[in-house]
């Protein structure tokens, strides 16, 4: 145990740049995944609503898509999109979509039609009912979508090392390769880290946009 | 009633089929009601009292006849500024949960784009109106109101804009017996007070008799009767407008009975 310590303030002394420069690139490659899979995640789970026929079909797609474990999507991609950074970005992100267009779909369709029926009878407009009805109330499910998603892409980022993308799994490879034990902890720790990290700055957003459930009949 | 009132809502010949139902929700409904009337209708579930009310307000459009608001038969206006003329509760009340009190009131307002201090003093009056105290109600969530209360703000909101007709559907049919009753009074209180035209749908004979100015009575679509709470008593205009009157006598006997 002692000498483990020693090892990793050693690995620290030596490698403080190296280090800071994965954990960065971790970061950066598991944020550029998240907004990809919102940004195609959220429109396409508004369309499969709006479309209700076409929903089923395109659900049965994504899930499909997650089935498939992560290493395979890592290392299929390769064949398409070949090694580095945006292959990688494009791979991970197809993990990540499923989870925030199933929740978008989800809370979308939890409206109580009653409520509605109320917003329309008062006079909003069919638009008017999605943007202050609607997908407010939609709101709590997106962003515990958007937390699944974000714990699986921190995760899967670390094998994304295996096809050139850098971040913390390089450290983590690295201490297989060479059965270093202080190397697998300093990864794996720093992964966790970040992962339990970016679930409370999510969980802060979620209780800002849902503090009206706070609130309990006293 | 008031001689030469304007006739706010008139309802010719009004039909409404459900697709796949084999018979008619609404059958060749034609009614009159006056400006500043309150009308209940009286039916039980299935009689087409709620269709004929939401055909009122374009939620749902006639198969056949026309509705004329003051003069403008709706059927040819845009549904939208329809409703943003009329008030609208149901007993769901409907309040959304990620809004304060203030804002479910302000919601039409703020649709009719009304400036930001009118919006306040009327949300203010309103929650007064409803009887509840504005500073302590305005910042609170729907989920900390009890149902009675819940029921209040939703009237507050349909007032909102002082529509001149408003649309209850069974606004009180989820409330205790006494806060029931509590809200009856009240509500006949805010009726006097406005002079607007009521339709108050419900299938509560005893609430009809008791808020109506004059009661709908309404059977598989049909209207069997359209009168004072008089004369509907004294003289049923037919076997189900009388079997409606013979289960409030039966129920009088019953507490009787228990007396």
């Amino acid at each position: 145990m002692q000498e483990i310590w020693g090892n990793i303030v050693l690995y620290f002394e030596n490698n403080m740049d190296a280090y800071f420069n994965m954990l960065q690139q971790h970061i950066s490659i598991s944020f550029r995944v998240l907004v990809i899979s919102i940004i195609i995640g959220f429109p396409v789970g508004v369309l499969c609503v709006v479309f209700k026929k076409r929903q089923k079909m395109v659900i049965r797609m994504f899930q499909i898509l997650r089935i498939i474990p992560s290493l395979a999507v890592l290392v299929l991609s390769i064949r398409f999109l070949g090694i580095g950074t945006g292959p990688a970005v494009v791979a991970l992100s197809f993990l990540a979509i499923p989870p925030i267009l199933m929740n978008v779909v989800a809370g979308l369709e939890g409206a109580p039609p009653f409520m509605l029926e109320a917003a329309k009878g008062m006079g909003m407009t069919p638009l008017q009912v999605w943007l202050r009805v609607r997908l407010p109330l939609a709101l709590p499910l997106v962003l515990a979508g958007i937390k699944t998603a974000m714990v699986e892409i921190v995760a899967s980022a670390t094998i994304a090392a295996l096809i050139g993308a850098g971040g913390l799994g390089q450290i983590i490879f690295q201490g297989l390769s060479v059965r270093r034990t202080e190397l697998l902890l300093i990864g794996g720790v720093s992964v966790a880290i970040i992962s339990i990290l970016s679930v409370l700055i999510l969980d802060l957003i979620d209780r800002f946009f849902q503090r009206y459930k706070r609130y309990k009949l006293h | 009633m008031m001689e030469n009132a304007a006739v706010a809502i008139e309802y010719r010949n009004v039909s409404k089929c459900f697709k796949g139902a084999g018979y008619n929700a609404v059958d060749d409904v034609s009614l009159s009601i006056n400006e500043g009337e309150f009308i209940t209708i009286l039916g039980s579930s299935g009689s087409g009292k709620t269709t004929l009310l939401r055909m009122t307000n374009r939620l749902l459009d006639p198969d056949a006849g026309n509705i004329i608001l003051f003069g403008e038969n709706i059927c040819d206006a845009n549904p939208v500024q329809v409703r943003r003329r009329i008030g609208y509760a149901i007993q769901q009340v409907g309040l959304f949960p990620h809004m304060t009190v203030a804002q479910n009131i302000a919601v039409v307002p703020k649709l009719l784009k009304w400036d930001k201090e009118r919006i306040d003093n009327r949300v203010r009056e309103l929650t007064e109106l409803a009887g509840l105290k504005p500073d302590e109600f305005l910042h609170r969530y729907p989920a900390q109101l009890s149902g009675g209360q819940q029921q209040r703000i939703g009237l507050a909101r349909a007032l909102a804009v002082d529509p001149k007709i408003m649309l209850l559907d069974e606004p009180f049919g989820a409330i205790d017996a006494i806060n029931r009753l509590n809200l009856q009074d009240e509500l006949k209180r805010i009726h006097g007070g406005l002079k607007k035209t009521f339709l108050f749908v419900t299938h509560d004979i005893n609430e009809a008799l008791k808020l109506g100015t004059r009661v709908a009575v309404m059977n598989e679509g049909r209207v069997c009767q359209f009168d004072t709470p008089e004369n509907i008593a004294k003289n049923p205009a037919d076997g189900f407008v009388e079997s409606l009157i013979h289960s409030c006598r039966q129920q009088e006997k019953f507490w009787e009975g228990l007396v």
